[in-house]
């Protein structure tokens, strides 16, 4: 039979159910596959010995009515994982062994799934690259020496790789998609306020959102159906009723109205975006869609605003990073210095940069200026896809405006990485769920990722359009694992 | 507008992150430009749009005031970087 590690998560559990392959042996090809892949340096702590002696527990005890029964899963280490050291990429945090659980990752442990490993990302989920974090680069199993996207590049680096069957990731502005497209994996963003924040390592709290990423569209609506819950520990959760996303997913999407956006075609694309994002539109027209030209009047304002209130919602989340309770500590003269000194040693330089931009824009005389302003924008940039709404069921854009890039390229110029997040930041802002799926290649045969946004808590409408699009798409990633000894 | 070196100390100072004379450079160059770009804004006119500070169109909840955590006082400390005891230790305050 085929390896266990290129099954998508949907074949591994009917594999699993059907007693054909059993947790034990899953979690033994997983953990073999991850020990050869170490040069991806996609992961930051492993579990593995704990995760064989779970799977053998799982096997000796099976429940079958789980939703992921024995699945070994890797996630990112922005989670906290009771017990299990939690570093959120950064060397402040280096020591950190959580005593409690976030609601996602506990959610995915009560259906089955078993800790596989903390995956690395971006510091604070700050990045588009994962060259930020404080255990270096990772590498994307496209191309070598290749950035996998981030924040969320360990993630979709081991996802890409095989290493585990499905992982998951937060976006604030673009980590989860924009990694997912340049690994030719699916990634979703769900609404602001339908998967719990508590126990994530918060970076901007207005914006900051877990969710799947997943080898197809059905194995996230299978992990989607696992995280999203209420959760009275966030208290910007929000109680609505969720959908059984795997089990209402349909191809059959004629008639839904899909929005092309005219501001997304922004100066200087590259051909093969707008070539992609054409095709996609006839994908879109061939799954029974209609095609209806829509108006985001203040696209434009979407990054400059969310390069305002992210590192405004940084400064204050990271200032309680002060060496006292726990993570790293300098050692200094005065309480001050002390506190000056482990900020210093302990956040990296683009953290250190946000930091200081959100203290800046909230700072006495600039607050208005700023951060007002910015809040101010935020509300016309939601009343475009409100109006847009009126009009349509979702919108079809590109992810990212270029394919991956190599390492190195982008970090010395602080906008230029930012731009990468030009198609995916407007989400967040909005609170909308938006998703990324893969849907060509570039002229070096680098993937592309089509992004579907849809209206708030209609996670369904977005799979739907994805599972359809994906069909007739038929993208498979070529992963000649390069990286292997 | 731009940011200058002393701005940049005084906002490091507020941010409680020490920074070397050659790095403070570095960073209000970066500023610089990053507010080139955030500048844009002010091409919109606002004044009569209300700001938007929570997506999520609730109103905070309440709950009871009841602890609900176990007895973590051993686990948490477990992370403290200095401790005496049941408490956590930093540099001498008060002379």
């Amino acid at each position: 039979m085929t390896d266990i590690t290129s099954l998508s998560l949907f074949e591994l559990i009917k594999n699993i159910k059907e007693k054909k392959i059993s947790s034990n042996e899953a979690t033994k090809s997983f953990v073999d596959r991850s020990e050869k892949s170490k040069k991806l340096n996609a992961y930051v702590t492993e579990n593995f010995e704990n995760c064989l002696k779970l799977s053998k527990e799982f096997d000796n005890k099976p429940n079958y009515d789980l939703k992921l029964p024995g699945i070994p899963i890797a996630v990112k280490d922005l989670f906290c994982t009771n017990e299990v050291r939690t570093t959120a990429g950064s060397n402040i945090l280096n020591n950190f062994v959580p005593s409690y659980e976030s609601t996602i990752t506990q959610n995915i442990w009560n259906e089955g799934g078993i800790l596989l490993g903390k995956l690395n990302c971006d510091e604070f989920a700050m990045g588009s690259s994962n060259e930020t974090s404080f255990f270096g680069n990772v590498q994307n199993p496209i191309a070598k020496d290749l950035v996998p996207g981030g924040s969320s590049g360990g993630s979709s680096s081991a996802l890409a790789a095989n290493l585990t069957p499905v992982t998951i990731g937060t976006d604030t502005g673009g980590s989860i998609r924009q990694p997912a497209s340049f690994t030719g994996t699916v990634g979703l963003k769900p609404t602001y306020g339908s998967c719990s924040r508590y126990g994530i390592v918060a970076f901007a709290s207005s914006l900051d959102q877990a969710g799947p990423m997943s080898k197809n569209v059905k194995d996230s609506s299978i992990l989607l159906e696992v995280i999203s819950s209420f959760d009275k520990k966030d208290s910007t959760s929000i109680d609505f009723k969720r959908n059984n996303y795997s089990s209402e997913l349909t191809r059959n999407i004629k008639g839904i109205k899909i929005g092309i956006p005219k501001e997304y075609r922004v100066d200087g694309m590259p051909d093969e975006i707008e070539n992609l994002w054409k095709k996609g539109i006839e994908y879109a027209k061939d799954c029974g869609a209609e095609i209806i030209d829509i108006s985001l009047p203040h696209t434009s304002y979407a990054l400059p605003t969310y390069y305002i209130v992210a590192p405004a919602e940084a400064s204050s989340n990271l200032a309680r990073y002060d060496g006292v309770k726990y993570g790293l500590r300098s050692s200094g003269e005065s309480l001050i210095d002390m506190y000056e000194k482990t900020r210093s040693e302990g956040f990296g330089e683009e953290v250190k940069r946000r930091i200081m931009i959100g203290t800046y824009v909230l700072s006495s005389g600039y607050y208005d200026a700023y951060y007002l302003k910015a809040q101010k924008v935020r509300q016309l940039i939601k009343k475009d896809f409100d109006e847009a709404y009126n009009k349509v069921d979702a919108i079809l854009t590109p992810s990212t405006p270029s394919s991956a890039f190599k390492i190195g390229e982008k970090s010395n110029d602080p906008v230029s990485m930012y731009l990468n997040d030009i198609f995916t930041v407007p989400v967040n802002l909005a609170g909308l769920p938006g998703i990324s799926i893969p849907a060509g290649r570039d002229k070096n045969n680098y993937p592309l990722g089509l992004q579907i946004i849809g209206k708030p808590f209609d996670e369904q409408t977005v799979l739907n359009i994805a599972y359809s699009m994906e069909e007739k798409i038929n993208y498979k990633n070529n992963i000649s694992d390069w990286w292997m000894e | 507008m731009t940011i200058d070196l002393k701005t940049v100390k005084h906002i490091s100072k507020l941010a409680r992150i020490s920074l070397e004379e050659k790095k403070a450079e570095k960073l209000a160059d970066d500023m610089n430009s990053i507010f080139e770009f955030i500048e844009k804004l002010n091409e919109l006119k606002t004044e009569n749009v209300e700001p938007l500070t929570s997506i999520a169109e609730t109103t905070l909840r309440f709950r009871e005031d009841k602890i609900t955590s176990d007895n973590i006082r051993e686990k948490i400390l477990r992370n403290s970087p200095e401790k005496n005891d049941d408490f956590f230790v930093v540099p001498k305050v008060v002379e």
